[in-house]
């Protein structure tokens, strides 16, 4: 078993998820309540890991974080070393392509509150986002959930990007997936069906934990 | 809180669809007041209700109450409602449902009170009388819920959650009530128990309060003055008791109702009829609800209800004779419409063919017969 890319893409995945929620969450707020006309672009935007292959999200990350870009030159300046082939050039492409999986339920949820609270709470005098953090917030603990839920999973399982933007550095970028990959290529079936056996496991205990919690932990606003 | 201020409104909205709100109405509200916007749904009641209270901005226009400038397009001056210091009702309570009944009703004092954000995390739950919450206490009492601080909202009834709403909106003190048909989703006992208590309670805590509704008996029961709305225009403001009874135009007068709505005032009562007084004349009505003598009531009579008799007939069912002049006649297609002076204003609705026999011309005496069971009383609150 690879324990070294194992811990990686804990790794990874949980400094995926924090990101995404610093993130997501005023992305999310912006998308449900800004009036902007051009809303529509931003969702879109953040949509697209869903539909683009990795490979594809990989190559533009890559040439975007890369020497050649004024991003990875800036980065190179200030950090000594270029952003590809790092955790932190992986923590990047990871964040874009896990940008969905954590805005499009927080978003889902906010809209879901009654719009009649938040009058409510603002003809009580309390700021708009004093009301978010008030009403919207602990009305949304499902949606917010959901969305740290399915980034982390969705990042422990990513391999596409992974492969374009971090390459295959043990320690540094080989992820659990890659390591799997890895396994296969050199008919190690054994390590493959071990790692592969515990990635399933682990998956499924938090999605079916995550599952269960929403039955009962928290309850929704019923007129 | 206890003020007196002007609310000038002078305002118009566009809709998707062509359908446009303008409102103009300049009302002085005295502490314990209440404006009633009365007219048909869809009128656009609720549109400026909530214009005054900044959740619906519109299009030109301005709205002033006392020295603030709440909206004015032209200045691009705009207050949203967390700065105006009004509260609001809505027809369903609107509570929030992750907080017990106390911290519903606390939630807009903390954040006006600012030294809070230490407490609020402490405090969860049992509360107590703590945070110098003497007037809340009061007003909880008034509305009969001091005993639910604990309970979520979902274990309440729909009376109890509305008085909930009423607490939570009146626990900041504001400058202006705004409450948009709030006793509309209840059932009758609840309703009525819900709109005495509410006038009461205006009238201690100084409050001046506008209501929406389209009920006729909730307009004449609740307001002191009435802004008509029919069609997104206010067409007619003044004092309940003249809009109704001299309404300034007929579309108007349809939406007022048909009736005659006399200011009156209850004499006694004796084996289920009641007597009450319209300036001189004595009336009698059909006790449906027991009033207290001294109270002041509204009398209302349809006016197909009164029937008319060139010499007193004798005893029947019917209690009321009043001797009455004719003022005027005009006819409506095959019914003629009598105008009477009977020491009031009153109208008779009868046949061309009654007209004929009884000979009725303007300047003849006649006797206006009304059953008590037509008399209508709404006791004012």
């Amino acid at each position: 078993m690879d324990w070294t890319a194992l811990w990686l893409s804990a790794r990874l995945a949980t400094a995926t998820t924090l990101v995404l929620v610093a993130i997501g969450v005023p992305l999310a707020y912006w998308i449900v309540f800004s009036r902007a006309r051009w809303k529509f672009l931003v969702e879109a935007i953040v949509a697209l890991p869903l539909v683009l292959p990795p490979t594809v999200l990989g190559f533009y990350v890559l040439i975007a974080i890369g020497p050649l870009s004024p991003i990875g030159r800036a980065y190179v300046r200030i950090a000594g070393h270029g952003l590809p082939f790092t955790f932190q050039g992986l923590l990047i492409a990871s964040v874009l392509y896990s940008m969905p999986f954590a805005v499009q339920p927080f978003a889902a949820e906010f809209a879901s509150v009654d719009r009649r609270l938040l009058e409510a709470s603002w003809s009580l005098g309390v700021s708009r986002l004093g009301t978010f953090r008030r009403v919207v917030i602990p009305l949304s603990v499902r949606g917010l959930v959901t969305g740290i839920v399915l980034s982390f999973a969705h990042t422990l399982g990513e391999f596409g990007v992974v492969l374009m933007v971090g390459g295959n550095l043990p320690g540094v970028t080989r992820t659990v997936s890659i390591s799997i990959y890895d396994s296969v290529q050199s008919l190690d079936y054994a390590a493959a069906s071990q790692t592969s056996l515990l990635l399933l496991i682990v998956s499924f205990v938090i999605l079916a934990s995550t599952y269960s919690l929403q039955r009962s932990v928290w309850l929704k606003p019923r007129h | 809180m206890a003020e007196t201020a002007a609310l000038k409104v002078a305002v118009e909205q566009r809709f998707v669809g062509g359908f446009t709100v303008t409102a103009s109405l300049d009302v002085v509200l005295t502490p314990g007041s209440m404006l009633v916007l009365f007219g048909p749904s869809g009128a656009g009641k609720t549109t400026i209700l909530r214009q005054i209270a900044g959740l619906e901005r519109p299009d030109v226009g301005t709205i002033g109450f006392g020295a603030d400038v709440w909206c004015d397009t032209a200045r691009h001056m705009w207050q949203p409602p967390q700065s105006r210091r009004i509260g609001v009702v809505f027809q369903e309570p609107t509570l929030f449902p992750h907080l017990t009944v106390r911290d519903n009703i606390q939630y807009g004092i903390r954040s006006r009170s600012g030294v809070d954000q230490m407490t609020r995390r402490s405090d969860r739950g049992q509360t107590g009388v703590g945070i110098g919450s003497d007037p809340v206490a009061e007003i909880e009492t008034m509305l009969g819920i001091g005993e639910l601080g604990h309970r979520y909202p979902r274990a309440l009834s729909g009376g109890e959650a509305q008085r909930v709403a009423l607490a939570r909106a009146l626990a900041p003190a504001p400058r202006l009530l705004l409450l948009d048909e709030p006793f509309a989703s209840l059932d009758a006992p609840t309703r009525l128990r819900l709109r005495r208590e509410v006038r009461a309670l205006l009238q201690t805590t100084g409050t001046p309060a506008i209501l929406v509704t389209h009920d006729r008996s909730e307009a004449l029961a609740m307001g002191d003055t009435v802004a008509v709305v029919i069609g997104g225009r206010v067409r007619q403001v003044g004092l309940v008791s003249d809009v109704f009874s001299r309404p300034a135009d007929a579309e108007i007068a349809a939406a007022l109702g048909i009736e005659a709505v006399l200011p009156a005032r209850v004499m006694g009562s004796s084996g289920g009829v009641i007597e009450v007084a319209v300036g001189n004349v004595i009336l009698h009505a059909a006790e449906r609800e027991p009033i207290a003598p001294g109270s002041g009531v509204y009398a209302c009579l349809r006016a197909e209800d009164v029937t008319l008799e060139t010499r007193s007939a004798g005893q029947a069912s019917t209690r009321n004779h009043l001797a009455a002049r004719v003022v005027s006649i005009a006819s409506e297609g095959p019914i003629e419409r009598v105008s009477l002076d009977c020491g009031f204003a009153l109208d008779a609705l009868i046949t061309r063919r009654s007209r004929e026999e009884l000979e009725l011309t303007p300047g003849a005496h006649v006797t206006a017969a009304i059953k008590a069971t037509s008399v209508h009383l709404v006791p004012r609150l």
